[in-house]
């Protein structure tokens, strides 16, 4: 097996450097919170690890006995993929169960801020105002 | 006995405009007897529920996201416990629960023998009994909620429930969103609540549609074992949790 060649290495780490300039724009521009940007840094620096070091996947895959390097790719890949996909799962089930919190105080609010402006206007006779809340 | 109950009756509202008047009026009517306030839970609709809820003589909540029914009734409930009903009451808005059966569905409470009461449908002949393919779905439910806390239940899927003071408490803590009718009962039963069911006639809808179409069947029936059986192993090695704050 050949060891990449140095046109896609350069691509790549061209590439590498591009998607943590997009992240670092969308962190800056507060589009993305920086506990979700560690795991697409991480991500990169890895990309980058391996393009620099052009013997290293085939290395890896000859520690862990795996024939065919680029399946290792693939299937780190893919597990990492996984791995955020649940993660994202889970923020999001936390993030629906605040919503119902939220929700639910926002309506008893609501309640408490029409009853009072109700009392008002039935104290002093005039029709329920805004300026009464 | 209990004396001078304050009783809640929660109406969780999803777009009944033409159904939820007649249905507040109803229970209203029974205010002769029984010491009781309404409140209607808005779930968001997007008809004029709203406009019409706001006319009627009883209290409301205006949720601003809709929730679905275990969210809004999630709401009623914590607005029971933290104004200190003694009893809250389950009634559907689309007029299938007749109010005139409340008297009897709060006996056992009233008694003190029962926790949680549940008005079935099966337990004696007569009214509206719902679909055949409906029927088998309860039927399955029953089972697994059989297998789960040993207890018999025959309308699991039954909407029509009251609470006392100890269980308004357990359920503002915790009330499963979504289909939350069988889950809860395995929730009852892992908190050893006393469930008692009553034999209620119920109608067919007035108005409005039904939330579980036939598509949604499956991921109904998928969903609520999953709930269920995960509820079950949440609160099996969990005794429960005290007087959680509402």
């Amino acid at each position: 097996m050949e060891t990449l060649p140095v046109k896609i290495q350069i691509i790549s780490v061209i590439g590498a450097l591009g998607f943590l300039a997009m992240i670092a724009r969308l962190i800056v521009r507060g589009k993305l919170r920086e506990e979700y940007a560690i795991v697409w840094i991480i991500c990169t620096a890895i990309l980058t690890v391996f393009s620099i070091w052009r013997k290293g996947l085939e290395e890896i895959s000859l520690l862990l006995g795996v024939f065919y390097p680029p399946s290792l790719i693939f299937l780190a890949a893919i597990f990492a993929i996984i791995v955020f996909l649940v993660h994202l799962s889970v923020v999001n089930s936390r993030m629906q169960s605040e919503i119902k919190v939220l929700t639910h105080e926002v309506a008893f609010l609501k309640q408490q801020l029409q009853k009072r402006a109700g009392e008002t206007a039935v104290s002093s006779g005039d029709e329920p105002v805004s300026a009464a809340v | 006995m209990l004396t001078n109950p304050r009783i809640l009756v929660i109406v969780p509202c999803f777009n009944e405009e033409a159904a939820i008047a007649g249905v507040v009026e109803e229970i209203n009517r029974q205010r002769t007897q029984l010491p009781l306030d309404v409140l209607v839970v808005n779930d968001c609709s997007t008809d004029r529920s709203p406009d019409v809820i706001r006319r009627l003589n009883c209290l409301w909540l205006d949720l601003p996201v809709n929730l679905g029914i275990g969210g809004a009734m999630h709401a009623g409930y914590k607005y029971a416990c933290r104004n200190g009903y003694d009893i809250a009451v389950q009634m559907d808005g689309d007029g299938q629960h007749p109010a005139d059966e409340l008297p009897r569905l709060l006996r056992p409470i009233l008694d003190e023998k029962a926790d949680v009461v549940i008005g079935s449908r099966f337990l004696a002949k007569g009214g509206f009994r719902s679909t055949w393919l409906r029927r088998t779905g309860i039927r399955y439910f029953r089972w697994l909620n059989r297998s789960l806390i040993g207890q018999l239940i025959h309308d699991s899927t039954s909407g029509f429930r009251a609470f006392n003071r100890r269980t308004i408490e357990i359920v503002s803590a915790y009330y499963p969103d979504e289909y939350p009718e069988p889950e809860s009962i395995v929730q009852f039963g892992l908190h050893n609540l006393r469930m008692v069911e009553v034999p209620v006639q119920m109608r067919e809808r007035q108005g409005g549609t039904s939330s579980i179409t036939s598509l949604k069947a499956v991921y109904y029936m998928f969903k609520v074992t999953l709930a269920t059986v995960f509820i079950y192993l949440r609160l099996r090695n969990q005794s429960h949790y005290g007087n959680a704050a509402c």
